[in-house]
């Protein structure tokens, strides 16, 4: 008896197991196509976890060699040396530096326009937010056939003239690292930092 | 009867020439025939082609240290100034741009740098300051990233006969190889007060940019390597950094400074220049990344197309992630359909986009959309103008449309009128 309903019990697991296995949407006609990420960074953790803790390549950089490097000049004054620009002085400098490519008073162009006319065209007048970005540039990229050929002396003259043509100074005003930072240019609050996000908005 | 004698014999003599002269010249070609077929001359293939020389009958050139493109296709930049020139996006196959077509655009020339006297200055808010050669850069783990690489200022318009390498070619991509900046930072110790990093470059304009710190320490590269070799010289060579979706002005070539700061330089390029007039009489600054967009590149100025099917073609691209779905238009914007997008679909790359269509002949305007991952979906011309008050500047990546007129010929669409 016991014997007889184990043979039952185990024909009917048989059976079940049989029509489980040949249920045909058990098995789907389509394999799912295993999608690779396919990005950049694909195992990268995994292979930095491999890496040294420390390199150690290259020479380390001494403060003068920085020093020599470091040119750039922030809003703060950060950068700029010790000097004292006139717009007298720059006047001199601009006419023989940098009239023949930006015209006799600054808008004449072939170049862009330094100084603010009728025209609306941006210029340092209407346009540049920081003062000390025009020190930065001219003394970084200036006369345009011989970048980075002029003095400090040159550049404070020719950034307190550019200044003055455009109005934001007065001819006597000195600009020094103390001065330049605190001249308070037009533009300054016109600008607001990108508001773009993504998503459906335009902007 | 002598005079008709002599007349006769004329005839005669005449005649005797005539038949020399074709015997001659039938001995002439019988030889050269003959000798056509004996010697290993080349033979005309008997159908009507243009090919001179049957390439399957002779030995072809032998093989050399350079490879050339075929003499029969040489696509070329759109070279109009001296500071920049243009992908021709329609002349292109795929996705990456051929290192030699990849756009240009620089401010004071393309420097020549000996790797052996170049070298990137690390310093500021880092513990360890430091100097690197190109044999040091090569040291570190590399990393390779496709992407492509665009020019903030990368549209133009304003007549039917516009090419669209002419409209938004200062876009290009290219398999970038370097180390990730993140990896030589961690090695150098950021200080925590660090917030932007200020990358200079080696030319004449000792060209310089403030970056984000965050965003630069996940992804971008100090790069050596373009599209298996290296940077080539209107890229960069020896280094350049490249951070994958922002505008190409940040993605500072022949690097050969770094600075870690807690403030931005606020230079020239950043504030005068690479910042747009927005509502309200704003200047926008900062707006480093790209937008997405699409451009067809085929069928496009100057193509000529005929009725039936056609295999519509374009890019599109965001510097915000994944192109998620390309929408094109071949009635003027009435419908749109979804076109199939090329896999792998690479984030912050040129994913090309096909749309089969068959042309009934009829004069119509096709157009294309892109929309990214974050829902961002490629505005109108219209659209910009409406939300900037301004009608063009850095960023403008408005949807560009071709009008196809009945003899098949392509035309820029008017941008205004989509």
């Amino acid at each position: 008896m016991i014997k007889t309903g184990a043979i039952h019990i185990m024909l009917a697991c048989v059976v079940i197991c049989l029509t489980y296995c040949n249920r045909a949407d058990h098995i789907s006609a389509v394999t799912q196509v295993q999608r690779h990420e396919a990005n950049w960074s694909d195992g990268l953790a995994a292979y930095e976890a491999t890496w040294p803790d420390k390199f150690e390549i290259g020479k380390s950089a001494d403060k003068s060699f920085i020093a020599k490097w470091d040119i750039d000049v922030r809003p703060d004054g950060k950068g700029l040396p010790k000097g004292e620009g006139r717009a007298k002085n720059g006047a001199a400098v601009y006419q023989n530096k940098c009239a023949s490519c930006h015209g006799v008073n600054g808008y004449e162009g072939p170049e862009d326009k330094l100084v603010t006319d009728s025209t609306g065209r941006n210029t340092i007048g209407n346009y540049w937010p920081y003062a000390t970005t025009i020190f930065d540039y001219v003394r970084r990229a200036m006369p345009f056939e011989a970048p980075g050929s002029l003095t400090d002396q040159e550049v404070y003259d020719i950034t307190a003239y550019l200044l003055y043509l455009n109005g934001i100074i007065e001819e006597e005003f000195v600009i020094t690292e103390k001065t330049l930072p605190q001249v308070e240019m037009p533009a300054k609050k016109r600008y607001v930092l990108d508001d773009r996000r993504g998503g459906p908005e335009i902007r | 009867m002598s005079v008709e004698k002599e007349h006769f014999q004329q005839i005669q003599k005449l005649v005797r020439w005539l038949t020399v002269t074709v015997v001659v010249f039938l001995i002439v070609t019988v030889v050269f025939v003959v000798y056509q077929h004996t010697s290993d001359q080349v033979i005309e293939p008997n159908f009507d082609s243009k090919i001179i020389v049957d390439p399957s009958k002779v030995q072809g050139a032998p093989s050399s240290e350079l490879g050339h493109r075929s003499k029969f296709d040489s696509p070329k930049r759109i070279a109009t100034y001296a500071t920049a020139s243009r992908t021709p996006l329609e002349d292109l196959q795929g996705t990456i741009t051929p290192s030699d077509l990849h756009f240009e655009r620089h401010h004071a020339g393309i420097p020549e740098i000996d790797p052996a006297q170049h070298e990137l200055l690390i310093h500021g808010l880092v513990e360890k300051p430091i100097r690197l050669k190109l044999s040091d850069l090569k040291k570190y783990p590399s990393v390779s990233r496709i992407c492509f690489i665009e020019c903030s200022g990368n549209f133009r318009y304003g007549k039917r006969e516009m090419t669209p390498g002419e409209v938004c070619g200062l876009t290009s991509q290219s398999e970038w190889t370097g180390v990730l900046l993140s990896t030589i930072l961690r090695d150098l110790g950021v200080k925590p007060e660090a917030k932007w990093l200020l990358a200079e470059g080696a030319d004449g304009a000792l060209m310089a940019r403030s970056v984000p710190l965050q965003e630069a320490l996940t992804e971008a590269i100090i790069a050596y390597g373009q599209n298996g070799e290296a940077i080539r010289p209107a890229q960069g060579y020896p280094m350049r950094l490249v951070i994958p979706g922002f505008e190409g002005n940040t993605q500072i070539k022949w690097l050969r400074r770094i600075e870690v700061t807690d403030e931005p330089v606020m230079t020239r390029e950043e504030t005068s220049k690479y910042t747009e007039k927005v509502k309200d009489g704003k200047i926008r600054m900062m707006s480093f990344v790209m937008d997405a967009r699409s451009i067809v590149t085929y069928p496009a100025y100057p193509k000529k197309i005929e009725k039936g099917w056609q295999e519509l073609r374009g890019i599109a691209w965001s510097g915000r992630g994944k192109v998620t779905k390309v929408l094109v238009s071949v009635d003027n914007g009435k419908t749109w359909q979804e076109a199939h997008l090329q896999g792998p679909v690479l984030e912050k790359a040129h994913t090309a986009f096909k749309y089969m269509w068959n042309w009934d002949g009829k004069p119509t305007r096709v157009l294309s959309k892109a929309i990214d991952e974050t829902g961002y979906e490629q505005p109108t011309y219209n659209q910009l103008v409406e939300a900037r008050e301004s009608r063009g500047g850095y960023h403008f990546n408005p949807v560009v449309g071709w009008d196809i007129e009945k003899s098949g010929e392509v035309y820029l669409a008017d941008i205004k009128d989509i």
